[in-house]
């Protein structure tokens, strides 16, 4: 079946820069559950494109399997996608993006495709510092195959089934602190609010940009018991901060009590606002990120808002000192030795 | 030649032998043994090193074969001539392994053991243990000194020029001259030793000749590296494996000699070390997917990880380049030695219904050219190729011809679209099959602002690349990757036929690495007054070539390095053949095929009482 969304666009539409109104960052209509967590953060990533002016042509979509990597044929329907296979959304991703360093990467993958079947990935493209953001749409549970427990399911949840999950947790964002991410934020599918200015700064970013987002699963993990209910999360949620994304040469308008702002410089020049309600963690310290998260797991909270931030570091590309055009519009010259140096090289082999 | 005839001895065989070295890993001995081997080679002198090595970094028993043959021939032969046992280790086992009348130098250092000794072959005592302690202080060098000591007691021995061993080391120590003079000295050390205690030279020697030409001494591993800087590749992800590691590296070390920016000195390739096989063929079908060239280079158990990966680079059709250089499976099976045995997994790599055309390389010179023309060809096709070579060829130097390039060759990229045409046309259908040949267009991420984008996936879809269940759509496209593996055939490298017209009702056919000693057999058999036809084949999928040659002959030897005569199956699955007309001639203990081997082989089944069918009524001659 195909979904194809209306064509009617009314008149009075806002345009971002470019001309673009929130239509054109708009994908098919969504097969997945009505209510479902991951298309409110397909909606923010839509805006978040849309207020940064960002060519949705320049953009790749890159997922592994699941609900949450169906997602990308839902949001920028002139981008380019990739539904990939189960796990391996980060290998293929760092491929493309090697081949084009001039695109936005966003990866998107669930709790299993990321925590189960492809934690190895995960784990090596934090190590890389690939520049994408790299989304997890965090339910708790295998949706596609009816609501089994997935390895971010807490201790004790339980699913619609009344099984009690038995297992340790993989807490995703603390363990992308642990593995030297660069850039690690926490948030919520239902707090629109918090979520674009997050997604609108883990572009900006150079480098890995990994946001967990807590996406409740409608049918099969939002019943009483479930940690990751809506209910459970907006009860336990535990906002870090509020993040104003600014890009440079612009009043930042948004007023804070002096002593909890901290702006934060990234590569292309604009500037981060974050405003903190915390005043003893500093998400620029690791070990103040790990020491607050893990102080919000002690309490049964879900930190969010953005946890951790490096800009030193470079991305895979300055570590492989890569040519600044993209490796895809190179041709022989640029690409092939030649006939007079393959003579010089059978002369060194006689 | 104007050299006497008398001085020869009537025994006498000239450039027609193997020597073998028997060492300890790790002490240096690589490095002589590659001498030796060069500076036949330097004389004009066809020639055949392999390496017989263990899946360790020092202790274990490690040999090197070379072959001498004034006509030629580059395969593995049986029996050797001359043994050098320097390993106490595997002496016993060395010592047997020399044929009747053979010779064996030995370090003489210390005494033989009377069981050691054999009646029927010759002993060369060299104390060279002694002669290095005498000559050199530094204990790693009296170690690495005693190997040059032995080439230069079979410089003697075997007649090798001196200017030719004194050019190669200057070569090598280019830069270190103060090295120069001390292996000088210890390849003296060895010839005088040899001028004052024995008859010289030995009943087999070298000759200076003119059979070298331009060719070249190269392994397969470093022309691959080298094909794939040719051929365009920007991204090499890779995981070490033995026997392909050496892809990467060579692959890196001419991308960082000829990639580089002009103005920034900035790199126009990158080569990433992925977490394991899986993600490197992920990278690689990710950067082809973005428009860049990219290939990975493994072994079968890396294969076996990438089938996932494989799979959906064939639904997707995305083009990718894979060069496995095979070793003795399964599983772990024996890491340092050769065999042929991933033709099955990797021709249907993956569930499903998939096939993949694989590219069989024989020599260095093929390993550079095929490994360019891979990248063509998945271009073209829009789907993985698995370029098939192994260990034997892959780690061990090679005589081959010298490399060439087209200086105006242009990168085929195959049915790509761009700006202008995506705009000039309807709705883009990226699985519509326009031309017939079953392979669509494709167009590249970020390529127009409106038009082109769609989702790539492993799942079912239209020509439109939309996502569908309905079986009428999943079956058209089946049918048309079925009309592209037809395409496939006609583009794939053709195989080599060795006679114009049949010569005889039965025929030969063998791939890759078994080339030089099927040829080989060949020759020996018409001396033995059986004539067989031949092919190599040189592609799968096979085309019309190999077809009529497996039809019009009533019996076909099917030579491999494998147990279960993999390519014999895929010759009967993909063309319907008799298997009784199919004969395997194999060979699977880890060492490169022998001549000896597949003319014994055949002249035994030749010998059995209707060898050759009668019932084949499809045979033509």
């Amino acid at each position: 079946m195909t979904y194809l969304k209306p064509l009617f666009r009314h008149p009075k539409l806002p345009k971002n820069k470019l001309g673009y109104t929130l239509k054109e960052y708009e994908g098919t209509i969504s097969t997945l559950c009505a209510g479902c967590g991951h298309d409110s953060i397909s909606a923010t990533i839509v805006q978040a494109c849309f207020e940064l002016s960002i060519e949705p042509h320049l953009v790749a979509k890159i997922s592994g399997i699941g609900c949450s990597s169906k997602t990308p044929a839902y949001f920028l329907g002139n981008s380019h996608g990739f539904n990939s296979v189960h796990g391996r959304m980060p290998s293929v991703a760092t491929g493309a993006n090697l081949a084009n360093k001039n695109m936005v990467y966003f990866g998107v993958s669930g709790d299993g495709d990321t925590a189960s079947i492809g934690m190895g990935q995960f784990v090596h493209v934090i190590r890389k510092n690939l520049n994408m953001v790299y989304i997890v749409m965090n339910n708790g549970c295998y949706g596609l195959t009816k609501g089994q427990d997935s390895a971010t399911a807490d201790v004790g949840s339980a699913s619609k089934s009344g099984h009690i999950n038995p297992f340790q947790p993989v807490d995703l964002a603390s363990l992308a602190v642990e593995l030297g991410a660069t850039f690690v934020a926490q948030s919520f599918s239902g707090d629109k609010q918090q979520l674009v200015p997050l997604i609108k700064a883990a572009i900006q970013h150079k480098g890995l940009a990994f946001i967990n987002v807590m996406s409740p699963c409608v049918t099969f993990n939002n019943n009483p018991g479930s940690t990751k209910s809506y209910d459970y999360v907006r009860e336990h949620m535990q906002a870090t901060g509020t993040l104003d994304f600014v890009p440079e040469r612009e009043a930042i308008k948004a007023e804070y009590a002096a002593g909890t702002d901290t702006a934060v410089s990234l590569h292309d020049g604009t500037v981060m606002r974050l405003h903190k309600l915390a005043p003893e963690w500093n998400p620029e310290d690791r070990l103040s990120a790990v020491n607050a998260m893990q102080q919000a797991r002690a309490k049964n909270e879900i930190l969010t808002g953005l946890l951790y931030i490096n800009t030193e570091f470079g991305d895979l590309h300055d570590i492989l000192n890569t040519s600044d055009g993209a490796f895809n519009t190179l041709g022989e010259k640029a690409l092939c030795p030649g006939e007079e140096q393959l003579q010089a090289i059978n002369a060194s082999l006689r | 030649m104007s050299m006497p005839q008398a001085i020869s001895r009537p025994r006498a065989r000239i450039n027609n032998f193997v020597a073998r070295f028997a060492n300890v890993n790790g002490t240096g001995s690589a490095s002589a043994n590659f001498l030796f081997a060069k500076a036949i080679f330097r004389m004009g002198i066809p020639v055949t090193p392999k390496n017989i090595f263990p899946s360790n970094i020092q202790g274990l028993p490690t040999w090197y074969e070379v072959r001498v043959s004034e006509k030629g021939y580059l395969g593995r032969r049986e029996g050797i001539d001359l043994l050098v046992a320097v390993n106490a280790q595997s002496m016993k086992q060395d010592i047997e392994s020399v044929r009747k009348g053979g010779y064996l130098v030995y370090d003489s250092t210390k005494k033989l053991s009377p069981d050691l000794i054999r009646e029927d072959i010759h002993y060369l005592g060299i104390p060279m243990m002694e002669l290095a302690n005498e000559n050199f202080s530094n204990p790693r060098q009296r170690q690495l000194f005693k190997n040059i000591i032995y080439v230069g007691a079979l410089s003697v021995l075997l007649q090798i020029e001196f200017e030719v061993l004194e050019n190669l080391l200057k070569e090598q120590f280019a830069g270190k001259e103060k090295l120069i003079a001390p292996n000088i000295t210890a390849i003296k050390l060895g010839m005088d030793y040899v001028r004052e205690h024995f008859d010289y030279p030995l009943d087999f020697y070298l000759e200076r000749r003119d059979l070298v030409r331009d060719k070249i001494m190269v392994d397969g591993n470093t022309a691959c590296g080298l094909g794939a800087v040719y051929g365009g590749a920007t991204v090499m992800a890779w995981y070490p494996i033995t026997p392909s590691t050496s892809v990467a590296e060579a692959y890196e070390k001419f991308a960082s000699q000829y990639r580089l920016d002009h103005q920034t000195g900035k790199h126009h390739y990158a080569v990433v070390q992925a977490e394991d096989e899986l993600a490197a063929m992920g990278m690689v079908i990710g950067a082809n997917w973005n428009g860049a060239r990219a290939l990975t280079a493994t072994s079968g158990p890396g294969v076996s990880l990438m089938n996932e990966f494989i799979g959906l680079a064939y639904f997707a059709e995305v083009p990718a380049v894979l060069i496995d250089v095979q070793r003795a499976g399964p599983s772990t099976g024996m890491p340092t030695r050769t065999q042929q045995s991933d033709i099955t997994l990797a021709a249907y790599a993956s569930h499903g219904d998939t096939k993949h055309p694989l590219v069989f390389p024989a020599s260095p010179e093929e390993c550079f050219r095929m490994t360019a023309d891979c990248f063509d060809l998945a271009d073209r096709l829009q789907t993985p190729v698995i370029l098939m070579t192994d260990l034997d060829l892959g780690m061990n130097d090679h005589m081959s011809e010298p490399f060439q390039w087209d200086e105006n060759r242009k990168y085929d990229r195959g049915k790509v679209l761009n700006k202008e045409e995506l705009e000039d046309m309807g709705r883009y259908g990226r699985y519509l099959d326009t031309e017939g040949d079953g392979i669509p267009y494709r167009t590249y991420p970020g390529t127009h602002p409106s038009k082109g984008a769609f989702t790539t996936r492993g799942t079912s879809r239209d020509e439109y690349a939309v996502y569908t269940e309905d079986s009428a759509a999943y079956k058209r496209n089946m049918e048309r990757l079925q009309t592209k593996w037809e395409t496939a055939k006609k583009i794939v490298p053709a195989p080599s036929l060795y006679q114009e017209s049949n010569q005889s009702e039965i025929g030969m056919l063998f791939f890759g690495t078994s080339t030089y000693s099927s040829e080989e057999a060949k020759d020996i058999l018409e001396e033995k007054e059986i004539q067989l036809d031949a092919i190599r084949i040189k592609a799968f999928p096979f085309g019309t070539e190999t077809e009529a040659f497996i039809r019009s002959h009533k019996l076909v030897f099917i030579i491999e390095q494998n147990r279960d005569g993999q390519l014999r199956s895929l010759i009967i699955n993909e063309m319907q053949m008799n298997p009784k007309k199919l004969v395997s001639v194999l060979n699977y203990d880890g060492m490169p095929i022998t001549a000896d081997n597949i003319a014994l082989q055949i002249s035994d089944y030749l010998k059995q009482k209707n060898a050759v069918p009668h019932d084949l009524s499809e045979t033509l001659i």
